[in-house]
């Protein structure tokens, strides 16, 4: 597998398993104008994750379902941080405010790629993700504006933040704890990354549940 | 009836709108607040047997498409709750109602859901049930409520189209997926006869009286048939009831009686799946009741 | 102060934009928009809204198309036939399935 599907498939399997995680609040969310909105965001991730997986199909000779549905969990490249079970409501936008700094970070990169494939796929991510970003930073400030929310959201983003730090390789991690101290206006905690490549025994679970009824049929089957 | 009721009766009799300013008999106020507060948490309550499936949603195309589905029906209680508010009862009270087990939603809501075959059934023929009452209701006599139907007709028309293209998928894919969404329809069908409520004749139905519902309960039913029957039978699914056909002579449907007493059973919290169902209604509301604290809180 | 003047032509219908009016406060601008769009009667309620308290949003991204969630992201002619096909009833009154 080249260098190009292996970041392909990073993107891709980051997205469709945080949109899954994002998806799971849909019709529970803390209130309805805000089931919504997140819902969107949800969906906008697998939109993104499935764009990324026909690039990488593309190359592979595979279909888009097929890499995000029949790999076994050791093949997905996902970073640990999205990986985590539907978590409360202040981790999840502690969560949903992290990955999406260090995504901006991460695809202002990517636009510049040399691929003009790679630049046009990160350039329309990023449109999207505009709004993502706008809704985590109004969250986050909305949070920081209370004392009980601020607790909360404090006590979240220490537990996440080394996993924060594994969606990004190394050289991009100084930029994201930077903007990451600089809206909450205060030092986060100097830390080892939790890395892609492992993956918390929470994937495999969600994997399970994600296939089951795909994996319930023979073949033949089509859905 | 004092004169300024049985003219506002009179009013809406001929097809005349009200809105939120106006002045409105008690009576009128009460129902519709009855009865649009039971759209809105049978709207709530409907995402339930449907949320669990898009995390097993077999393919990217039907995960995203059932995620749009449920959000669209959050979207409509939203806008079904705000109306409700305008007319006097605030949201919260009315999710104190609805996980108390004192307001009532829709029956079909009070059923498992059990295979991806259900999924189908649910978005197609549900929703269809629901669309036909929902049409109905761009004539209410509340004209903010009329309103709001028109972007709910419209978002209900895509689920239709999503759920019969799951069951188009379903019944040409394999045997074991076609026998999937025959057992689905089999359990389904039931609750779909029960959907538009017991045959009271239109004009016995105050909810008809005050032109909250321009048409009655046989009628609506009716309707569905005509409409999905044929549709059905088409995709070689059978219908479990053996006495279902047209009077070609009277245009009408006929088929056997529903067990009216099991649909009031269901509906005041009997169902299969009522109790679990509010159960996690109310766990999940306590788990983000203090988001709405820290939201609605001034800055610190 | 510029005021933007949503007018409701009859009772159940929506209010929608019919225009502007310029006024030193909104007690001018009452008299002036009863004046300018309901003196005929062509109106039963107009909402008056200060032009700088109105907040657009004008921009929906949908980088991927996502039409999915559309009725024209769907195509079921080729299913439906392939369906009948297999249920033997091509020839069942086709009309009552093209609602869709």
């Amino acid at each position: 597998m080249s260098d190009r599907t292996d970041l392909l498939l990073s993107l891709a399997d980051d997205e469709l398993v945080l949109g899954w995680r994002n998806s799971e609040w849909t019709g529970i969310a803390p209130f309805l104008e805000e089931d919504v909105a997140f819902s969107s965001i949800a969906q906008n991730e697998i939109g993104h994750a499935r764009a990324l997986y026909e690039l990488a199909a593309a190359e592979l000779g595979t279909t888009a379902d097929e890499l995000a549905f029949d790999r076994t969990p050791e093949e997905y490249r996902c970073a640990p941080l999205v990986e985590l079970r539907r978590l409360e409501w202040a981790r999840t936008i502690a969560r949903h405010w992290l990955y999406e700094t260090a995504d901006e970070i991460r695809l202002g990169e990517l636009k510049t790629s040399e691929d003009p494939e790679i630049a046009g796929i990160a350039a329309k991510m990023n449109r999207e993700e505009a709004y993502h970003r706008m809704h985590a930073e109004m969250w986050v400030d909305r949070l920081l504006s209370t004392d009980d929310g601020r607790s909360r959201l404090k006590e979240a983003v220490d537990e996440l933040w080394p996993y924060a730090l594994g969606v990004l390789d190394d050289e991009l991690r100084p930029e994201l704890r930077r903007r990451a101290e600089e809206r909450l206006e205060r030092k986060l905690a100097e830390v080892d990354a939790v890395p892609r490549g492992v993956h918390e025994s929470e994937l495999a679970e969600l994997l399970e549940e994600m296939t089951s009824v795909r994996r319930s049929a023979p073949p033949g089957s089509q859905w | 009836m004092d004169a300024r009721t049985q003219e506002f009766l009179e009013y809406v009799q001929s097809g005349g709108q009200v809105e939120t300013g106006d002045w409105m008999p008690d009576e009128y106020r009460a129902r519709l607040i009855k009865f649009i507060e039971m759209h809105g948490n049978s709207e709530l309550m409907g995402v339930l047997p449907e949320r669990d499936w898009i995390l097993r949603a077999p393919t990217l195309q039907r995960k995203l498409a059932l995620t749009a589905k449920i959000q669209d029906e959050v979207g409509h209680a939203q806008l079904i709750y705000r109306v409700v508010e305008d007319l006097g009862k605030p949201r919260s009270a009315c999710l104190d109602d609805l996980v108390s087990g004192k307001a009532k939603f829709h029956n079909v809501f009070h059923y498992p859901t059990k295979t991806w075959g259900d999924v189908g059934v649910i978005a197609w023929l549900v929703d269809a049930a629901a669309i036909v009452s929902q049409k109905a209701l761009l004539k209410c006599s509340y004209a903010p409520y009329a309103r709001i139907m028109k972007k709910i007709c419209w978002e209900e028309s895509f689920h239709i189209l999503h759920g019969r293209d799951v069951i188009l998928a379903m019944v040409t894919g394999t045997d074991e997926q076609f026998g999937l969404v025959q057992e689905a329809l089999d359990r389904w069908w039931e609750p779909l006869m029960h959907f538009h409520g017991n045959p009271i004749p239109a004009e016995e139905d105050p909810m008809f009286v005050w032109r909250i519902k321009s048409q009655g309960n046989e009628e609506a039913r009716q309707q569905f048939l005509e409409g999905y029957v044929s549709q059905i039978r088409e995709l070689g699914l059978e219908i479990p009831d053996p006495a279902l056909r047209k009077d070609e002579e009277t245009g009408t449907w006929l088929y056997t009686e529903p067990d009216w007493e099991k649909l009031r059973s269901v509906v005041t919290g009997h169902g299969p799946a009522s109790e679990e169902r509010l159960a996690f209604r109310r766990l999940s509301r306590q788990d983000v009741d203090w988001v709405e604290r820290v939201v609605l809180a001034e800055a610190a | 102060m510029i005021f933007e003047v949503f007018r409701q032509e009859r009772k159940g219908q929506p209010f929608q934009h019919a225009g502007s009016v310029v006024a030193p406060d909104e007690q001018f601008a009452e008299i002036y928009a009863r004046e300018q769009y309901g003196r005929r009667q062509e109106s039963v309620a107009l909402w008056l809204v200060a032009r700088d308290d109105v907040t657009e949003i004008a921009e929906f991204p949908d980088e991927f198309d996502l039409k999915y969630r559309r009725v024209d992201g769907y195509s079921i002619k080729t299913r439906l036939r392939e369906a009948r096909e297999r249920a033997g009833t091509v020839d069942m009154a086709p009309g009552a399935s093209d609602a869709s």
